[in-house]
Parts: structure tokens; sequence; C-alpha cells
């Protein structure tokens, strides 16, 4: 994904290894740069167990979703009458449906995965350097905020959805406290309120998080010479702060959007299956799947695949190889390495 | 206008309040409503009275079946976090003391891995595991559930690697160890902090998947914990049983919160594996 091109072999080195240890300047590399054959074959042995795994679960679903979705349902055979053993070869019918007269569903599907992805990763992201700018002032229990804020991240997506459709009940403390009688988990606009309060509480702790670890490594002499020169706590964060913590929100949000795009459990639960105001791309594809109807399903996971790898694309070409962690392109950013989130499952 | 040191302090107190607050005060409501009697359960007092057991005793009616859609999680969870640490820790030493072609590509290729939409590969293994006939087994969770753990567990701990100085390999070599013996006799014991930490992580995120256990399963004995609870019938069709819901999250939750404030330290240095000291 990002440059292919195969680095000299000092480059790949681990700036991370030094990390921990900054006084020092460089370590001897002669035995690691005349890598050895013996070595290569070692790597090999230890790297090809977890690319044949992944080979198995990811590449060959993958391949296998590409040939299902060019697949029709077994119907009738128009020529025998009788339902037929195999599926017929449809070629790029179930991408026509898509985008011919019976993509509605698609396109709303679509829409809503659009939609929740912006508007929840927007918010998370406020609230989240919100929550990282108080936590990195705070000096006492911070132990007990940083405990705090993984909470919501440890509890299970499935969980939590039947949490805030108890809170969101029409009986429920969200009506309670607000005084009014919204029926929150029926369609409509406000199911995905629901879905975007929902989400948001659990994943902005996450965010607020990384970029909580990208504010310490800013060293404090920037704002002692800033504040020397007079700046502001508002322009101190704009000029400084934000830009350097930059990288590691741009890492995290990355992330979280792609988390966002496959959203499945919440809507799922909190709202319900089938229900147009909050179903997703990934929804879509697990009912038509669940229905047996295997070619437009993966049709349509084929299509959220490519969305997510737009996506993805388009993130790595304004980070930069950065994304790697790896020392990333030499020297940018200095001794400063990203704060690289992994892609945990954060959210389904 | 200047703030003065003491309010900055209390403004600051403001901000750490509202913070726990906003992560804990819907967890606390799923646990006061846990504890309410099924005829007060739409109370909207902060604290339940009287205090009753009975939606923990609903939970565990043997009509639920969530003792053992418990176990199943464990099963499914445990298994994939074993499964996926074994083959990351080599893959892992690989990526952080060897150096060979193609690292870079293959820690990206590994990555974008578990960028992956899940519903992607979800589809596809549905319809082989159908007519394999995998469906409502173990290892149909398990086999799709490496689809992420793998990816993440090799990432957590090509960091945790990297932190560690490799004269400590050079040193057992030396002494006359081969790679493999200063491997698992020096490195492994070493870094057993790290691959502790990734599997807590790894282990969440396999207890917390739905999807792929939504869809490889159909029989209520298979189902794993958070399906099942996602499932609870009340004793209406009309009637969601938001009491017993609230007392199975909070014991689906609580192991894991209780892990998470323990090795709070540990869990957050993992979840931002990377980021400079």
């Amino acid at each position: 994904m990002t440059d292919t091109e195969t680095l000299p072999e000092t480059a790949a080195h681990r700036s991370g290894g030094t990390a921990a240890r900054p006084s020092v300047p460089a370590r001897p590399r002669g035995r690691r740069s005349r890598a050895s054959a013996g070595s290569a074959r070692m790597a090999a042995l230890l790297v090809s167990p977890t690319l044949l795994v992944l080979a198995i679960v990811v590449l060959y679903p993958t391949l296998m979703a590409l040939r299902e979705s060019l697949y029709g349902p077994k119907g009738l055979d128009p020529r025998t009458g009788f339902i037929r053993t195999t599926e017929p070869f449809v070629g790029l019918r179930n991408y026509a449906d898509i985008f011919g007269p019976a993509g509605d569903r698609f396109w709303n599907a679509f829409w809503n995965t659009t939609f929740f992805t912006v508007v929840t990763v927007g918010l998370e992201t406020l609230i989240g350097v919100g929550m990282a700018l108080i936590m990195h002032r705070a000096f006492r229990g911070r132990a007990l905020v940083r405990a705090g804020i993984l909470v919501p991240w440890a509890v299970p997506t499935a969980i939590s959805a039947l949490l805030w459709r108890w809170i969101f009940n029409s009986d429920g403390i969200a009506n309670a406290l607000i005084g009014r009688q919204i029926l929150w988990t029926t369609e409509g606009f406000h199911a995905k309120v629901a879905v975007v309060v929902a989400e948001v509480w659990k994943t902005a702790p996450f965010i607020g998080l990384l970029v909580l670890a990208g504010l310490q490594v800013i060293p404090k002499e920037v704002y002692e010479a800033a504040r020397i020169d007079g700046a502001s706590a508002l322009r101190q964060f704009w000029h400084i702060t934000l830009p350097l913590v930059k990288p590691a929100l741009l890492v995290a949000v990355l992330f979280r959007c792609l988390d966002a795009l496959r959203m499945f459990d919440l809507p799922y639960i909190l709202v319900g299956a089938q229900k147009n105001s909050v179903e997703t791309l990934s929804m879509l594809a697990q009912n038509e799947a669940s229905n047996v109807r295997f070619g437009p399903a993966s049709a349509y996971s084929v299509l959220l695949f490519l969305y997510v790898l737009l996506i993805a694309l388009a993130f790595v070409r304004l980070l930069g190889a950065d994304l790697v962690g790896d020392g990333g392109p030499r020297g940018r950013a200095g001794r400063r390495r990203l704060v690289v989130a992994r892609p945990a499952e954060v959210t389904a | 206008m200047r703030l003065t040191a003491t309010w900055r302090n209390r403004l600051l107190y403001v901000g750490v309040v509202a913070v726990v607050a906003y992560c804990l005060a819907p967890f606390y409501w799923m646990l006061v409503s846990s504890l309410r009697r099924t005829s007060d359960i739409f109370d909207t007092s902060l604290l339940p009275s009287p205090v009753s057991l009975e939606n923990y005793r609903a939970v565990f009616d043997p009509s639920q079946g969530f003792t053992r859609a418990l176990l199943n999680s464990l099963v499914v969870a445990g298994i994939t976090t074993v499964l996926a640490l074994l083959l990351a820790t080599f893959t892992a030493y690989a990526m952080a003391r060897l150096e060979f072609r193609f690292k870079r590509l293959i820690l990206t290729l590994v990555i974008a891995t578990s960028m992956f939409p899940v519903v992607s590969i979800v589809v596809p293994l549905l319809k082989l595991f159908t007519d394999i006939n995998w469906i409502n087994t173990y290892q149909a969770m398990i086999v799709p559930s490496m689809s992420f753990a793998l990816p993440l567990a090799v990432w957590n701990l090509t960091t945790f690697f990297r932190q560690m100085p490799d004269e400590l390999e050079h040193a057992a070599m030396i002494d006359g160890c081969t790679r493999g013996q200063a491997f698992r006799k020096v490195i492994v014991p070493l870094a057993a902090p790290g691959i502790f930490t990734t599997a807590i992580i790894t282990f969440i995120a396999a207890w917390n998947e739905f999807l792929i256990a939504l869809s490889m399963t159909n029989r209520p004995a298979m189902q794993t914990a958070p399906v099942a609870i996602s499932k609870f019938s009340g004793a209406t069709q009309f009637e969601t049983p938001f009491g017993s819901q609230m007392a199975a999250g909070v014991l689906v939750t609580v192991p894991l919160v209780v892990l998470v404030l323990v090795f709070q330290r540990r869990i957050v240095a993992g979840l931002t594996a990377g980021a400079a000291k």
C-alpha cells in the first residue's frame, strides 16, 4: 500500500529500538547490513506461517467474493423448469443491478455508511482531542482517567448497542433527561442520531488516548519558547500542538474511518436489521448473505472493500509511508515517531 | 485575562471529572439497571432501590443458555488468541530482528489486512462453510477471527520486540547459543510482558467479535455471549428483557473492565504501540 520499492537494507532499520535510548546516536550496523542468506532463510521460515494463514483467511475469501459476485441465485432453470443445482453465471449483472433501477437499497446503505463515517469520526476527533488536552494537563488522577477512558473501549460493541438501546428506550433515561418522548430506535433521523451518539461514546476516548500519546512526545522546550515569545494558549495550540500531533491524529482518524466504514454491530442491534435509516453496507451484505443470495451479497461486499481501499489509499497519500511506523521516510519529523494506532477492532 | 493557578487547577478538575463521567456514565447506567427489580426497571433514580439480583438469576436461567454462550465465547476467543499469538511471535521476531527483502511490504500488507471489512470475508466463507458443513462449529468462528487477530498480534509484538535491545541476543549468541536458543531462552522470557499485553488486547478484540459469530451460527447452543445476549427473549414477544440484557452485559463486560483496570498502563502502551517514548 505504501511505497513498495525495496529499500536499501539499512533503510529498513529500526528507528524504534533506539527511541527508548535516544542518547545512543547510532548502533553498530556492520553485522546487520551484511544480512546473510541464513538470515533470509530464517525470516522466510518465521514469516511464512502468518502469510499462509492470512492468505487463507483473507486473500482466498476475497478472490472467492470476486468470483461469487459474478454468479446469480439458484433459481428455476427456464429451460428445464427444475431448480438449478448450480448457480448460473450472470457476469456483471449483480453490479449492474446495483447501479441500475434496483440500486435504491445499495445507495441508501452507501450514504448511511458515508454519513456515519463522516459524522462520527468528525465528532470523536473533536471530543477526543479535547479529552487528550485535559488528560495531558492533569497530573493527579491521571491513572484514573486513563483507566476510565479504556472502559468504553473494553465494552463489546454488541453490548454497548444494547446498553444504548436501553438508554434510548421510549421510557429510558435519555427521554427522561430531555423531558420529551422520542422513539429513538425506530426509523427516522433520530435513529441515526442514536447510532452516532453510541458510536462516538465508544470511540472518542480511543482517539483521545492516541492523541494523548502524540502530545506526550512533544518536547516541553517548544512551549517554553513560545511562552517566552508571548504566544497565547490558543496560538500555542494552533501553531504548535496541532501541527505536531497531526501525524498521530491522522493515523488515528484513518483507522477510525476504516472502522466506521465497516460498521455493523451497533446499528444492527441498536435499531435493527433492514432499517432504511441506519442500514450500512456491511449490514446490507450480511443480510443478503443470510438470505442465501450470495451473488449480490458478494457484489456489495466487493464494493465496500473497494470503498475502504479507496479511503485507505487517500490517507496513505496524505500520510506517506509513515503509516508503517518502520522508520518511515528517513529523517522526516526527526527523531519523533508516529503514534501508530494498531488497527484495533475498536468497533466492528 | 490570565487565570490564576488555583482557577486553572479547578478548571482542570472539572475537565477530568467531565471526561471520567462521559466514559463511565453509560456503563454505570447498565450496572444500576441490572440491579433493579423487573417491576421498577423503568425507574430513573440514580441508585437502585431495593437492590435486587433478580435479573442475574434470570440470566442464568437454563432456558437462556447463557452459561453455554459464555463458554463458547471463551473457547472461540481463547483459541483465536493462542493461535494468533503463536504465529505472530515468530513473525514479529523476524520483523523486528532480521533483515530481509520485502520486509516493509509484508508489514504493510499485514496492517492492511486488519483494515479489511470483515463482511467481505464473511460472505464467501459463509458459503464455503455451508458447503463443507462447518456452520455451528468453533472452527467456523475461529478461522475468520484470525483475519483481524493475527495482524493485531503481529503489529503489537513487532513493536515490543523492537523496544528490546538486541545486545541481549548477541551476548547470548556469543555465549554459544544459536539464534533460535537465544530467542527462546532470552527474548521470549524478557518479552513476556509484551506478549501478555498483546494477548489481552487480542483476546478483547476476539471476545467482542459479533458479525462472524452471528453469521456462522444458527443453533443457540453454539452462539457466543454477545450474540446470545442480543437474542435474549422476554416473556412475551413484545417485551424486551432489558433487565436481563443489562445483567448479562455486565457479566460479559466486567471481566474485561477488571483486566483493563489492572493492566491499564500496559494496555495503553500496547494500544499506542509505536509511539515514541
